[in-house]
């Protein structure tokens, strides 16, 4: 494992086994490993969820989330991040997400491991489609983009 | 005053943008000065992104802002708000 953080994030095509974290992150110098999982709910805003589909662009995704991790080690005293992230169809309780960090101690694990799921959702090249009971889909985050008035245009 | 070239621009399109415009890659021969004005010209083209207001774009794979000119062989990247995890 390359301990700049650069090349430990990762997409997966298939369901995440978050057992490999715990060998990856293994170190004799951590008395704390924080691991979070991101898992597919059956609800959002009011509405039944079926299932979900993410849609990644994955040059970008692999090299933005690389540094994300690079920025939790400068920021954080943590000794190891790794995080992974689905692509592709899921379905109900599946991980969507994985991120873990290793430290010394646990404050800077916690710290850390939340600092590198927010930035996550926030800056890589990950949709979501939200598929409901009803039998509709949706993109999550895009219904704000659909401007109703012409006048809303920002930048056209 | 700019001087028009027109230009062979690569876009790709994703998530709800790529619905919208049908196709998931295009090739566009433009005139277009800046993303801003691709992205006005591709609501032309494919009216059921005439809704959309513009997010976030990316031209060879790095962000970039709309007011970028564009070159000729760049590629485009549109992207609708982020929503990971």
């Amino acid at each position: 494992m390359n301990n700049s953080g650069l090349h430990n994030f990762w997409l997966a095509d298939s369901a995440i086994d978050s057992t490999v974290f715990r060998e990856q992150l293994g170190d004799q110098t951590c008395g704390a490993c924080v691991i979070f999982e991101g898992w597919v709910r059956n609800h959002n805003e009011g509405r039944a969820v079926l299932r979900l589909a993410y849609e990644a662009h994955a040059p970008m995704a692999l090299k933005e989330g690389g540094i994300i991790l690079q920025e939790a080690m400068q920021k954080f005293a943590i000794s190891k991040a790794a995080a992974v992230h689905r692509q592709g169809e899921l379905a109900l309780t599946e991980a969507a997400v994985v991120v873990g960090v290793a430290s010394s101690h646990r404050d800077a694990a916690f710290q850390a491991c939340r600092y590198i799921i927010d930035e996550i959702k926030h800056r890589l090249p990950i949709w979501k489609k939200e598929h409901y009971a009803d039998g509709t889909a949706e993109w999550v985050n895009c219904r704000q983009c659909a401007a109703p008035h012409a006048h809303g245009e920002k930048h056209a | 005053m700019r001087t028009i070239e027109t230009k062979v621009i690569e876009i790709r399109w994703f998530a709800a943008y790529r619905e919208a415009a049908g196709v998931a890659t295009e090739t566009a021969h433009t005139d277009a000065g800046t993303a801003a004005e691709l992205f006005a010209e591709m609501k032309l083209k494919h009216p059921a992104l005439a809704p959309y207001s513009a997010a976030l774009l990316a031209i060879n794979d790095e962000m970039a802002d709309w007011s970028r000119a564009l070159k000729d062989g760049d590629e485009v990247l549109f992207f609708p708000p982020v929503a990971g995890g």
